[in-house]
C-alpha cells in the first residue's frame, strides 16, 4: 500500500514542513500585498499619524500646561467621557485679516517664484536636454552641485551678496555705476532671489527628465510641415512638456508657499509669509492650537488644487 | 511633342527635359567624417527615385539635406530651379515622411494631418475638407478622432503619408517608408504608395536599405556607398548590368568569378577563369583590353542546371556536384561545388512536379551548369 501518493501525504502531514510550505505559499500568493504594505506602513506612521495629531491639536484650546493645550478626550467621571472639539481656531484664522493677508501674500510670492523658476528653468533644462552626452552630465552635475552645501549656508551667502555693504553693492559702487548702495536685502526682492535660487533645480530636474524623453524628430516634422521655430515651440514642444512643467511647478510651489528660512533671513521682518506666522504662533506665542490650525489650513490650501488637478488628469486619461 | 510622349515614363532620357531636383557636387562633413562625398544627382518631375544603400552610406544625410535639416558643407541643391541652400525647412516646397512617422502624440489624427495646412493659414473649412479627402484616400476616415497611440503600425504609416501629402508638396521625401511594417503589410503598402504617387504625380525621393523595396517602387535607383553614388539607373539596368562587384552583390545575389580577358572581339569578350576552369563568352558590348583582370557576375536564376551534358567544351558551361539544396516551393536553390572550393548558387523554378520519369536533382549528384552568352556581366572593378 505504499504508493507514491501516500508518501506525499505523509510529508504533508509533517507539521514543520507544512508550516514552512504554507508560509511560502502565502507569500507567493500575496507578495503584491506584502510589497505594497511597506510603503503604506511608512506613510501611515510618518505622515498620516502626525497629520491627525496636528489636526487634533488644532481643535484644542491653549492652556498653561505641558503640552500647552487642552486634551480632546477627558474622563469626567466614572465611565463618562468628555470629548472637546473646538473650531474657534479656524474661525479665528478667517476673521483675523493678518492670517488671510499672510496666506494671500504667501501664495502671491510662491506663484510668482514658480513662474520665475519656470521662465529661468525651462531654457536651462532645454539646453541640457539638447546638449551632447558628455556636456549633459557636466551640466546636470552643476545643477545638483549646490545641494552639497548646506541650504542655510547658501541663504547666508546671499545675505552677504545683497547687503548694503555686500559684494554686489560694493562692486557697483567701485565701478561708479551707483553712488549709494541699492537696498536689496530685507525686502520682497531678496525673498524672490532666495526662493528662485533655491528652488530652480527642482524645476529644472523634472523638466529635464521630461525633455530627455522627447522625440526631437517631432520638431523636425513640425518644421517640415511649415512651422517656424516659435510656432513649433508653442504647438509641439510646450504641449509635450506639460507633464514636466506641472511636476516642476508643484515641486517649487508647494515648499515655496510654506517657506520659513528664506523670508526670515532675507526678508527680515518686512515680508509676511505663512511659515513665519506659524513659527511665531508656535514659539513666541506658545499657541499650539492656532499654530496647528495654520498648518492644517496651509495643507488644505496646497492639497486641494493638487487633488483637483489629478482628478482632471484622471478624467482626461479615461476619456482618450 | 513626339519627344514628350516618347520620354513620358523615362524623362531622364529626354535630352531636353529639365531636372526638377538638381544636386550639384554636394558634400556633407560631420567633423572628420564625410557622410556625403561630392555627389551629383538629377531627379525629374514625377519620378519615384530611390536612394539605396547600407547603413552609414550617406543616403539619409542626403535626404535630410533635401528636407533642409542639414546644410551641405559644399555644393548646392536646386528644387524647381530655386537654390535651397539658404531656405529653412519650413519654407521648402518639400514634405517628409519620417521613418519613425514622427506623429504628434498629443494631437488626433485629423489634427496631425491638418497641422501643415494650419501653418499655411488655410481657411478652417478648406482644411477640414482637404483633411477629410486625404484621410479618405488612405482609408482612415473613421479614425480621424483617434490619437496616434491608438493606431496600429500600418495606420500610423498612412497618417504620416497623409500628413506629408496634404500640403501638395512638389517633392515628397520618404525615409524608409516601409521599414517598420511587417512583411505582408509592406507588400500591400508598397503598391498603395505607387498608386498614390501615380495619382498625384508628386516627385518621390525614397531612402531605403531594402533592395527589394527599391526595385519594386522606383523608376530609378541610386546605389550609394561611403558617401558616393556607385550606380544610378532603372531597377532593370542596376540588376542586369551592375557596373561593379559592389552593386552586383548589393542588389540580389551574384556568383562572382575572377578571370582574365583572352579575347576582345567586336561583339563579344571571352574571359578565361581558373576557378572554376571554364571560359565565359559574353556577347554584350564591352571592350576590354586582352589580358586585363576582370570579374564575371552571374545571377543564380540565369544558370541552368541539368543532369545531362547540354553543351560541349568548357565555354559557358561547367560540371559540378550538388552540395546543398534549398527547396522553397516555387523555386529551389542549389549550391553546386565546382572545382575544389568554389560554390555556385543556382535558383531554378520547379516547373515540373517530380515523378518517376523526372527524378529530382539530389544531393551529391553530378550536374552540368550552363548559361547564355548574354547572361553574364563583365565587371572591371
Amino acid at each position: 500500500m505504499s504508493t507514491p501518493g501516500e508518501t506525499l501525504a505523509t510529508a504533508d502531514a509533517d507539521p514543520k514542513s507544512s508550516l514552512l510550505q504554507r508560509l511560502t505559499r502565502l507569500a507567493q500568493d500575496h507578495w503584491r500585498t506584502l510589497v505594497l504594505f511597506v510603503p503604506f506602513a511608512w506613510l501611515l506612521i510618518f505622515f498620516l499619524a502626525p497629520f491627525f495629531i496636528v489636526l487634533k491639536i488644532s481643535m484644542a484650546e491653549t492652556t498653561v500646561a505641558s503640552p500647552p493645550f487642552t486634551p480632546m478626550i477627558q474622563w469626567v467621571d466614572e465611565g463618562i467621557m468628555h470629548i472637546r472639539v473646538v473650531v474657534d481656531n479656524f474661525a479665528y484664522l478667517w476673521e483675523d485679516d493678518l492670517y488671510v493677508d499672510t496666506y494671500l501674500n504667501s501664495l502671491k510670492i510662491s506663484v510668482t517664484s514658480t513662474i520665475l523658476c519656470l521662465l529661468l528653468g525651462y531654457p536651462i533644462a532645454y539646453a541640457i536636454a539638447r546638449s551632447s552626452h558628455t556636456t549633459k552630465h557636466i551640466l546636470l552635475m552643476l545643477i545638483i552641485l549646490p545641494f552639497w552645501t548646506s541650504f542655510l549656508l547658501r541663504v547666508y551667502a546671499w545675505m552677504g551678496l545683497l547687503a548694503d555693504q555686500g559684494t554686489i553693492n560694493d562692486l557697483l559702487i567701485a565701478l561708479g555705476l551707483i553712488d549709494e548702495p541699492i537696498r536689496m536685502l530685507y525686502n520682497t526682492f531678496a525673498v524672490y532671489v532666495g526662493i528662485v535660487y533655491t528652488y530652480v533645480p527642482f524645476m529644472i530636474l523634472p523638466l529635464y527628465a521630461n525633455m530627455e524623453k522627447l522625440d526631437w524628430e517631432l520638431l523636425e516634422a513640425a518644421a517640415d510641415l511649415g512651422a517656424k521655430p516659435t510656432t513649433t515651440f508653442f504647438t509641439v514642444t510646450l504641449p509635450m512638456t506639460v507633464p514636466g512643467i506641472v511636476a516642476g511647478s508643484l515641486l517649487v510651489f508647494i515648499p515655496a508657499t510654506g517657506e520659513y528660512v528664506i523670508p526670515d533671513l532675507l526678508g527680515g521682518g518686512n515680508v509676511l509669509m505663512i511659515g513665519r506666522v506659524l513659527y511665531n504662533e508656535f514659539n513666541a506665542n506658545v499657541d499650539w492650537p492656532v499654530a496647528s490650525a495654520v498648518a492644517i489650513a496651509l495643507l488644505l490650501l496646497l492639497v486641494l488644487p493638487m487633488m483637483l488637478y489629478q482628478h482632471i488628469q484622471a478624467k482626461e486619461a479615461q476619456g482618450s | 511633342m513626339v519627344n514628350a510622349a516618347e520620354y513620358e515614363d523615362r524623362p531622364w532620357l529626354d535630352p531636353e527635359a529639365e531636372p526638377f531636383i538638381k544636386v550639384q557636387s554636394v558634400s556633407k562633413q560631420f567633423g572628420d567624417f564625410t557622410a556625403v562625398d561630392s555627389v551629383d544627382l538629377e531627379i525629374y518631375k514625377g519620378e519615384l527615385f530611390c536612394l539605396l544603400g547600407g547603413s552609414g552610406c550617406g543616403k539619409s544625410t542626403l535626404l535630410r539635406m533635401l528636407a533642409g535639416f542639414e546644410t551641405p558643407s559644399s555644393g548646392s541643391i536646386l528644387i524647381d530651379g530655386v537654390n535651397m541652400n539658404d531656405v529653412p525647412p519650413y519654407e521648402r516646397p518639400v514634405n517628409m515622411m519620417f521613418q519613425s512617422y514622427a506623429l504628434f502624440p498629443h494631437m488626433s489624427v485629423e489634427k496631425n494631418v491638418g497641422y501643415g495646412l494650419r501653418r499655411d493659414g488655410v481657411a478652417v473649412s478648406e482644411i477640414e475638407q482637404r483633411v477629410q479627402e486625404m484621410l479618405a484616400m488612405v482609408e482612415l476616415s473613421q479614425f480621424a478622432k483617434r490619437k496616434p497611440h491608438q493606431l496600429s503600425g500600418g495606420q500610423k504609416q498612412r497618417v504620416a503619408l497623409a500628413r506629408a501629402l496634404v500640403k501638395q508638396p512638389k517633392v515628397l521625401l520618404l525615409d524608409e517608408p516601409l521599414g517598420a511594417l511587417d512583411k505582408r503589410l509592406r507588400e500591400q503598402t508598397q503598391y498603395e504608395l505607387m498608386n498614390i504617387q501615380e495619382q498625384l504625380g508628386v516627385t518621390f525621393v525614397v531612402v531605403t536599405h531594402d533592395q527589394e523595396e527599391a526595385m519594386t517602387l522606383s523608376t530609378r535607383i541610386a546605389v550609394m556607398d561611403t558617401g558616393r553614388f556607385q550606380q544610378i539607373g532603372t531597377p532593370t539596368e542596376i540588376y542586369e548590368f551592375p557596373n561593379s562587384r559592389l552593386v552586383a552583390n548589393f542588389i540580389g545575389n551574384a556568383n562572382m568569378f575572377e578571370g582574365r580577358v583572352v579575347e576582345n572581339g567586336q561583339d563579344h569578350v571571352i574571359v578565361e577563369s581558373r576557378h572554376p576552369e571554364c571560359n565565359f563568352y559574353v556577347d554584350h558590348g564591352m571592350s576590354i583590353a586582352e589580358g586585363s583582370k576582370v570579374w564575371v557576375a552571374l545571377r543564380p536564376e540565369k544558370v541552368m542546371i541539368s543532369k545531362q551534358q547540354t553543351a560541349d567544351g568548357n565555354t559557358n558551361t561547367v560540371k559540378g556536384m550538388v552540395h546543398d539544396i534549398g527547396y522553397l516551393g516555387g523555386t529551389s536553390t542549389y549550391r553546386v561545388k565546382v572545382g575544389d572550393e568554389h560554390l555556385v548558387e543556382i535558383t531554378s523554378p520547379n516547373q515540373l512536379r517530380p515523378k518517376d520519369g523526372n527524378p529530382p536533382i539530389d544531393w551529391d549528384e553530378e550536374v552540368y551548369l550552363s548559361w547564355e552568352p548574354s547572361s553574364s556581366v563583365v565587371l572591371v572593378k
